[in-house]
């Protein structure tokens, strides 16, 4: 053979080569569908560790929260192959458990000693159970979460400022414990002059589009006395939803927005409340937990100007869930692959580095490791918080039902609509038609 | 065509002819008129098939069931005409028809006023004109997210030029001026936006029926003396109508599905002050999903359109006749 001819059949075998190994890299390469926010780059940089591991690469794809929700129930709906793995969000659950999207995972976690024991029990209801409070896992908890409240530490602690609210209110300026200690702080903040900027009582959530009011409201309103349905009789929601109490709890959250938030907070969300409290225009600002570790990082009015507390009570004290499981998609040619993910996920050192980069592990080993509290300053409040959530509707007409509450209550609370008792019986009706569609009254 | 142009032609068509492979100039030579002129227009016809003719038949026929793209394992039925029912009986759709039906009226008759003025006034050629109609011109050349993006700033209440601009003018606090977030102000914030962002275009319409009529028409009244005013109702107005009508007809057509600059300035709220029949349906088809139902309310609102748009255009083509 001519050392030309070697030669062209050399690089010609090596450019083969090389292109089988990268197609053979590719067939391994996992794809994994969440939300684009803080977490998500810390999950980019924790799944580091696995493909040094296991050898299998990661792709990811995210997806801000507002297209979060329509992008991949509609990649799940049309039996996408997109993602192998996904975070999807705790009220999806039932749909993609009874549409088949997810793959169940009972047998994997049986096969691989993976006990739900061995996670915050709230995490596991929310995120991975279907029916709820039965043994059937469609994910393992992955990014423990819940609406909280940050506060202005600085603002509180100015000795005129404690002075002129002990004289006017009778209690000391802190961290409210009670929502009418809550409203009182907020109107006391309210259009006053800080620094030479006018400042503001609260942000809350008022989102119109997706979920934003519903999660405020709901957040208020389980300490007020409201209940989804009947302990006794699933479904039967009239007395429960619209109850006295529910009635007050929605009351005093349009006397919040009315009262005490910024000009033009009539669709504020996560993004919206973090902007708000990070330009120092709210004295507080509820938010989900996965903001915390952004906040208290940020120069302007992070470290020691910034101050956590948990949802305040009422007759009862409870918060809204957020947060999401890890699950197998079913249309996923990469299942062996994503299931060693989840493996690797559930290792207790793994869930540790996650806690440590910014992510909410829900590992019982983690979380009550009695170096937890002290890991973080907002680690307590988490702690605390998640000991009291509650959670939306996971029916798999949960976005239905959603729809529902967001015009119910954007109507009454920021458009101004009818009383509040009309919002809520208005609810009771919507959400027993969306049953009656669905066959189960 | 003067004979120096014909023989120009001829030689090129001869250069084509001569430039095209031989087996496919066998093909070809055989064909008639008719069979050429449909090989031409078939690959469009196929595509507009596929891409509008399908999917409306299939609406059509989802819209009798109660298929929901999220449920893809469920039994589909037919409903019969239930979504019908359903929708034509459902105080919200009503609502949400009324709010458009708002929305498409103010938007309409105040881009055809002020368009209708800036072209009389563009057409009047003083220095500098052509500068003034391309300035004009750019909100209309803005893509719909940018504009809905930068006018959700400017109506910001604390940082809002739009609030600080009236707040100089009326003396109102602009913290006070919440253009969307009140109630009764949020209506008004989107068609002041869709106003100017889409004047320019009606002005260019009617700028075109302005310079399409013929001078001598105007010399003529001249010398019978007809005042200004007199010109402007029996001349430019009546031969700029068929022009501004057809404005009024794009604009209309538009308006009646506008979506984008509504979910991008209050998403349809406060509370569902601003939810127009095009959210409404997005939030049923594609938030609910509801699919069948949705199908239904895209066939109704499809129908009331196509309807409208008919007798406006059989209108239109009787102001033309005159």
């Amino acid at each position: 053979m001519k050392p030309l001819s070697k030669m062209t059949l050399g690089l010609a075998s090596a450019l083969l080569a090389s292109t089988a190994i990268s197609n053979v890299a590719q067939a391994e390469d996992l794809t994994l569908c969440w939300a684009a926010w803080d977490p998500a780059n810390a999950l980019v940089e924790l799944s580091k560790d696995f493909t040094k591991e296991s050898g299998i690469g990661m792709k990811f794809e995210f997806v801000p929260w507002t297209n979060y929700a329509d992008r991949f129930l509609n990649e799940l709906n049309s039996k996408g192959k997109l993602c192998d793995l996904i975070i999807g969000d705790s009220q999806w659950i039932g749909g993609s458990a009874e549409n088949g999207h997810y793959v169940k995972l009972n047998d994997f976690f049986d096969k691989e000693k993976i006990s739900m024991d061995d996670f915050v029990p709230a995490t596991v209801v929310g995120y991975s159970e279907w029916p709820k409070n039965t043994p059937n896992y469609w994910a393992l908890p992955a990014m423990g979460d819940v609406v909280g409240w940050t506060y202005r530490k600085d603002w509180f602690e100015k000795p005129e400022l404690q002075k002129e609210f002990k004289e006017k209110y009778g209690w000391d300026l802190a961290p409210p414990t009670t929502f009418d200690q809550l409203k009182q702080i907020a109107e006391f903040f309210q259009k006053r002059e800080i620094d030479g900027k006018t400042v503001y009582g609260a942000s809350i959530y008022t989102e119109r589009g997706s979920e934003g009011v519903t999660m405020g409201v709901m957040d208020v309103l389980y300490s007020f006395g409201f209940k989804y349905e009947n302990p006794d009789k699933p479904y039967e929601m009239e007395g429960f939803v619209n109850s006295e109490g529910a009635v007050k709890g929605l009351e005093f959250y349009k006397a919040l927005y009315d009262c005490c938030t910024p000009p033009g907070s009539s669709n504020s969300y996560m993004g919206e409340g973090v902007d708000a409290f990070k330009s120092g225009q709210v004295a507080m600002h509820m938010n989900f937990a996965f903001t915390w570790p952004g906040l208290y990082k940020d120069e302007a009015v992070g470290g020691d100007k910034i101050g956590f507390f948990v949802n305040p009570k009422e007759t009862a004290q409870f918060a809204q869930l957020g947060g999401q499981g890890i699950s197998v998609v079913s249309y996923s040619e990469h299942q062996e692959a994503a299931l060693k993910y989840i493996k690797w996920f559930a290792n207790k050192d793994v869930q540790a580095k996650w806690w440590s980069l910014g992510g909410y592990s829900c590992l019982k080993a983690v979380v009550e490791d009695p170096g937890f509290p002290a890991s973080q300053p907002y680690a307590q409040t988490f702690l605390d918080s998640m000991a009291i959530v509650k959670d939306f509707w996971a029916e798999p007409s949960y976005a239905s039902l959603l729809q529902a509450s967001q015009k119910r209550f954007h109507d009454y609370v920021v458009a101004g609509n009818g009383t509040a008792k009309d919002a809520l019986d208005g609810l009771v009706k919507d959400w027993t038609e969306v049953f009656q569609d669905d066959g189960k009254m | 065509m003067t004979e120096t142009g014909l023989t120009m032609l001829n030689r090129t068509a001869d250069g084509v002819a001569r430039a095209t492979p031989e087996p496919l100039a066998r093909r070809v030579r055989g064909m008639s008129d008719k069979g050429l002129a449909w090989l031409f227009i078939s690959p469009t016809i196929l595509l507009l098939l596929a891409i509008n003719i399908f999917p409306l038949i299939w609406a059509i026929q989802l819209s009798f069931t109660n298929y929901r793209a999220n449920r893809p394992n469920e039994l589909v039925k037919n409903v019969g005409l239930s979504n019908y029912q359903r929708i034509l009986n459902d105080p919200d759709i009503w609502i949400a028809m009324q709010t458009t039906a708002h929305f498409v009226f103010w938007t309409i008759v105040l881009q055809t006023l002020i368009g209708f003025s800036l072209a009389y006034l563009i057409d009047r050629k003083f220095r500098g004109h052509a500068f003034w109609t391309t300035i004009i011109l750019v909100p209309m050349m803005l893509s719909p997210a940018v504009v809905g993006n930068f006018w959700r700033f400017l109506y910001q209440p604390q940082i809002g030029l739009f609030a600080y601009a009236v707040s100089f003018v009326t003396g109102i606090p602009p913290t006070q001026i919440e253009m969307l977030s009140n109630v009764s102000l949020a209506p008004w914030s989107i068609i002041i936006v869709d106003t100017w962002m889409w004047t320019p275009y009606v002005m260019l319409i009617c700028l075109a029926g302005l310079r399409s009529i013929p001078e001598y028409i105007y010399e003529a009244a001249e010398v019978d003396r007809a005042s200004n005013w007199r010109q402007f109702w029996s001349i430019t107005l009546p031969m700029a109508l068929p022009f501004i009508m057809l404005a009024v007809l794009f604009r209309g057509i538009e308006n009646f599905k506008m979506f984008d600059m509504v979910n991008l300035l209050t998403g349809g709220g406060p509370g569902s002050t601003t939810e127009v029949a095009s959210i409404t349906l997005k939030r049923q088809a594609f938030e609910s999903w509801r699919t069948g139902y949705s199908s239904a309310f895209a066939i109704i609102l499809f129908v009331a359109v196509f309807g409208l748009a008919n007798i406006y255009v059989k209108a239109l083509n009787k102001v033309k006749q005159r």
